[in-house]
C-alpha cells in the first residue's frame, strides 16, 4: 500500500443470507483510492454499489456479512473491525451522504441539533464552539442566515437545502473519505449540478477523497478522476474517466454510455437503454453475468468468467471480447 | 395561534350546544320518568314533584331554563339524590374517576412504550412472541372479565388486596390494573409497530453513520418519532378514561363519575343526565386541545390551525 493510498479493497465479497438463500451482492470487488481522489462507482440499480460502499463503514444491514476479502482504510483493517471501532470511525474518518435528503434527516430535531450532535460525538468542543462551528459549516455549504437555520426543522427546507445540510454534517469533522450514495438522484436537474460542484469544491478545501455512487454516468463525468463500472456485484471495468468515456472496453460500459441522455447535442437522438434485466444474485451464472444481455456474447462467455485484462496502466476490464481482440492483435503481429 | 384559539373555542361552543340539544331530546324520548316507582304514587304527588323540578313546563322552556342556569354555573338539583345539587355530585365524583384515569393511563403508557420497544428490538425472538401473545389477550379480554378475575383471585380467594372503595393506596391496585389492561396492550402493539417503522427509516441510518451508539439511536432518534402515534392514541384515551368506567367503578364499588352517570340515566334523573353529559363534552373538547398542543411539542411538523 503506497503512502498516498487511503483505501485498498481486495477481493471483497458480501452476501445477504436471506431465507431464499445466499444473495451474493458483492462478489470479488477490488480497487484502491488515493488521498484527494474522486472515484465514481457506476452501474444499474441492484449491482451492489451501495452494499460495497456501506461495508467500509460497517453499515450493511443484518442478514448481510462480509464473506471474504480485505478492506484497508486509513490504517484500519476494516473487515476485522468491531461495532465499537466502527462507531469511532464513522463521521470522523469516513462520512456518507444518502440519496434521499428528504428522509435522511430526522424530522423531529432541528438542523442545529443534528449538526452539533456530529461535533459532540467526535470533537472535544464545548457547546459554544460547537454552535460556532455549525454556523461556519452552514455558511460553507452556501446557506444564508445560518444562525436562523440552526433553529429550523428539516421540513422547512427544500430538497437541495437538505442535501446541503447533509453535506455540512458529513464534513463537520473533516473526514478522509466521503461516500456519496446517489447524492443528486432525488434532486431537480438544476440543483444536481450545484450540489456536485459544492462537493468537489469542499473536497479540495479539506483534501478528502470521494466515492461517488450513481447509476447515471452522465452525472459523474465532470467530477470523477476514475470510474469503476459495476455489474452483478463485480467491477467489470475500471479506469480513468477518459478511459471509460472514450475508450470503453466492456460491452456493459458501452451500453451504459449509449444510454446517457446527451443534453448538449442538437436534435433528438434516441437513448438506447440496455435490453433485458440484471441477473439474479441468488444464483449467479458461471460465465459472464452480462452474457444474457450482451449482443457480442460468445460461447465461452456463458461458460467461464473472464479475467481482467489491462488495457493501459490503471485501465482494466473483464470481457472475453477484449481478450479475443488482444489475441487477434497478437496473432496479426505474428503474421507480419 | 390566535386564529387557532378562536377556532377551537368556536367549535367547542358549537359542540356543546349540539350535544345539549341531542341529549335533551333523547332523554325526553326515552319512556319512563324520574317519578316512576314500585309503590303507587298519586297523580297529585307526581304533579307536585313535576312542578317542583320544573318538569311541568313545555319542553323548549325546560331546555332554555336549564341552559340559562347552566351558563351561570348552576347545574340544577338532583331528583334522585335528595338535597344534593348536580354541581355537588359531579365535583365530588369526577376527581375520583380522574385520579384513577390518570394513574391507569400513566401506567399503560410506561408499560406499553417499554414493552412495545422491547418487542420491536427483539423482533421475531421469543420475547417478542410472548409480548404479542400477552397484548393480544389484553385486547381481546373485556374489562369486566379482567376486573372480576382480579377481584375474585386477589380479593376474595387470596385476601391480598382490599376490594371496596379507594381508602388506601392498596385499594388502587386492582382498579388501576383493570383499567390499564386494555390500553397497555394496545399501546404495546402500537409502539412495537411504530418503533419497527422508525428503525427502518433513513434518518436512523444517518444517525448510525454519524457514529451514535445503539442507546442514543433508539432512545433519541427512533423513540422521539415512534412515540408520535402513541400520543395520538393516549390523548383521547385519557379523556375517555377520565369520564369514568362504569364497569370498573361498579365492580370495585368506587364512587366515581362513570357509575354516577349510568345511575342517573337509569333513574331518569333529568338534570343530572344533562349536567353530566355536558360536563363530559366540555372535558373532551378541552382534552382535545391539550392533545393538539402535545402533538405540536413532539412533532414540529404539526401546525396548530
Ligand atoms: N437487506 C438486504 N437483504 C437482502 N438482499 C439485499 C439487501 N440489501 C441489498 N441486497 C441485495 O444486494 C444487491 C445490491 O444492492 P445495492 O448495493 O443496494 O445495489 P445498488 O446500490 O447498486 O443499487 C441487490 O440486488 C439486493 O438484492
Ligand atoms: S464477456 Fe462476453 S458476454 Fe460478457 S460482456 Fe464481454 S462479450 Fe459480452
Ligand atoms: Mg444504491
Amino acid at each position: 500500500m503506497s503512502a498516498n493510498c487511503l483505501l485498498d479493497i481486495e477481493n471483497l465479497q458480501v452476501s445477504f443470507f436471506t431465507p431464499a438463500g445466499e444473495v451474493k451482492a458483492v462478489s470479488g470487488v477490488s480497487y484502491t483510492l488515493n488521498h484527494g481522489e474522486v472515484l465514481g462507482i457506476v452501474g444499474e440499480s441492484g449491482s451492489g454499489k451501495s452494499v460495497s460502499a456501506y461495508t467500509l463503514m460497517g453499515l450493511i444491514a443484518n442478514p448481510g456479512k462480509i464473506v471474504g476479502g480485505t478492506v484497508d482504510f486509513n490504517g484500519h483493517q476494516v473487515h476485522k473491525m468491531t461495532e465499537k471501532e466502527f462507531r469511532k470511525m464513522r463521521g470522523s474518518e469516513v462520512s456518507i451522504i444518502f440519496q434521499d435528503p428528504m428522509t435522511s434527516l430526522n424530522p423531529v430535531f432541528t438542523i442545529g441539533s443534528q449538526l452539533m450532535e456530529m461535533l459532540r460525538l467526535h470533537t472535544n468542543k464545548n457547546k459554544e464552539e460547537r454552535k460556532a462551528r455549525a454556523i461556519e459549516l452552514l455558511r460553507l455549504v452556501g446557506m444564508n442566515e445560518p444562525e436562523k437555520r440552526l433553529k429550523q426543522y428539516p421540513h422547512e427546507f427544500s430538497g437541495g437545502m437538505r442535501q446541503r445540510v447533509m453535506i455540512a454534517m458529513a464534513l463537520a469533522c473533516e473526514p478522509k473519505l466521503l461516500i456519496a450514495d446517489e447524492p443528486t438522484t432525488a434532486l431537480d436537474v438544476t440543483i444536481q449540478a450545484q450540489i456536485l460542484e459544492l462537493m468537489v469544491e469542499l473536497k479540495k478545501k479539506i483534501n478528502m477523497s470521494i466515492i461517488m455512487i450513481t447509476h447515471d454516468l452522465g452525472v459523474v463525468s465532470d467530477v470523477c478522476d476514475r470510474i469503476a463500472v459495476m455489474y452483478a456485484g463485480k467491477i467489470v471495468e475500471i479506469g480513468s474517466t477518459d478511459d471509460i468515456f472514450y475508450n470503453p472496453k466492456h460491452c456493459y460500459t458501452e451500453g451504459l454510455l449509449r444510454s446517457i441522455p446527451k443534453l448538449h447535442e442538437k436534435g433528438h437522438e434516441r437513448l438506447v437503454p440496455i435490453e433485458g434485466v440484471p441477473v439474479d444474485l441468488l444464483s449467479p451464472p458461471a460465465g459472464c453475468p452480462f452474457a444474457p444481455r450482451c449482443d457480442k456474447c460468445m460461447k465461452i462467455c456463458l461458460r467461464q468468467m473472464p479475467e481482467y485484462t489491462e488495457i493501459s496502466p490503471g485501465h482494466k476490464s473483464a470481457c472475453w471480447q477484449l481478450q479475443k481482440e488482444q489475441f487477434e492483435n497478437a496473432e496479426g503481429g505474428n503474421k507480419e | 395561534m390566535i386564529k387557532y384559539v378562536i377556532k377551537r373555542v368556536g367549535y367547542a361552543l358549537l359542540t356543546i350546544f349540539l350535544i345539549s340539544i341531542i341529549t335533551f331530546t333523547l332523554m325526553n324520548m326515552i319512556p319512563g320518568g324520574p317519578f316512576l316507582s314500585e309503590k303507587a304514587v298519586s297523580p297529585e304527588t307526581t304533579q307536585a314533584l313535576k312542578v317542583k323540578y320544573g318538569l311541568d313546563k313545555p319542553l323548549p322552556e325546560q331546555y332554555i331554563t336549564f341552559m340559562k342556569n347552566f351558563i351561570h354555573g348552576d347545574l340544577g338539583l338532583s331528583i334522585k339524590q335528595k338535597g344534593r345539587t348536580a354541581n355537588d355530585i359531579i365535583f365530588s365524583t369526577f376527581p375520583v374517576s380522574a385520579r384513577l384515569a390518570g394513574m391507569s393511563v400513566l401506567l399503560a403508557l410506561v408499560l406499553g412504550v417499554t414493552m412495545g420497544s422491547v418487542a420491536a428490538l427483539n423482533r421475531g425472538k421469543w420475547v417478542d412472541s410472548l409480548l404479542m401473545v400477552i397484548s393480544t389477550l389484553g385486547i381481546a379480554v373485556p374489562s369486566f372479565v379482567v376486573a372480576s378475575f382480579l377481584l375474585i383471585t386477589f380479593g376474595v380467594n387470596l385476601h391480598l388486596l382490599p376490594t371496596l372503595g379507594l381508602k388506601t393506596p392498596l385499594h388502587y391496585i386492582m382498579p388501576v390494573a383493570a383499567l390499564s389492561f386494555y390500553p397497555t396492550a394496545y399501546i404495546t402493539r402500537l409502539m412495537r409497530s411504530s418503533m419497527l417503522d422508525a428503525l427502518n427509516q433513513d434518518y436512523i441510518r444517518t444517525a448510525k453513520a454519524k457514529g451514535v451508539n445503539k442507546f442514543v439511536m433508539l432512545f433519541k432518534h427512533a423513540m422521539r418519532n415512534a412515540i408520535i402515534p402513541v400520543i395520538t392514541y393516549v390523548g383521547p384515551l385519557l379523556a375517555y378514561t377520565m369520564t369514568g368506567s362504569f364497569v370498573v367503578e361498579k365492580i370495585f364499588t368506587i364512587p366515581g363519575l362513570g357509575r354516577e352517570f349510568i345511575n342517573c340515566i337509569t333513574g331518569r334523573d333529568y338534570p343530572m343526565v344533562m349536567s353530566t353529559t355536558i360536563f363530559l363534552a366540555v372535558l373532551l373538547v378541552f382534552m382535545n386541545v391539550v392533545v393538539d398542543i402535545c402533538y405540536k411539542l413532539v412533532d414540529p411538523r404539526i401546525k396548530l390551525k
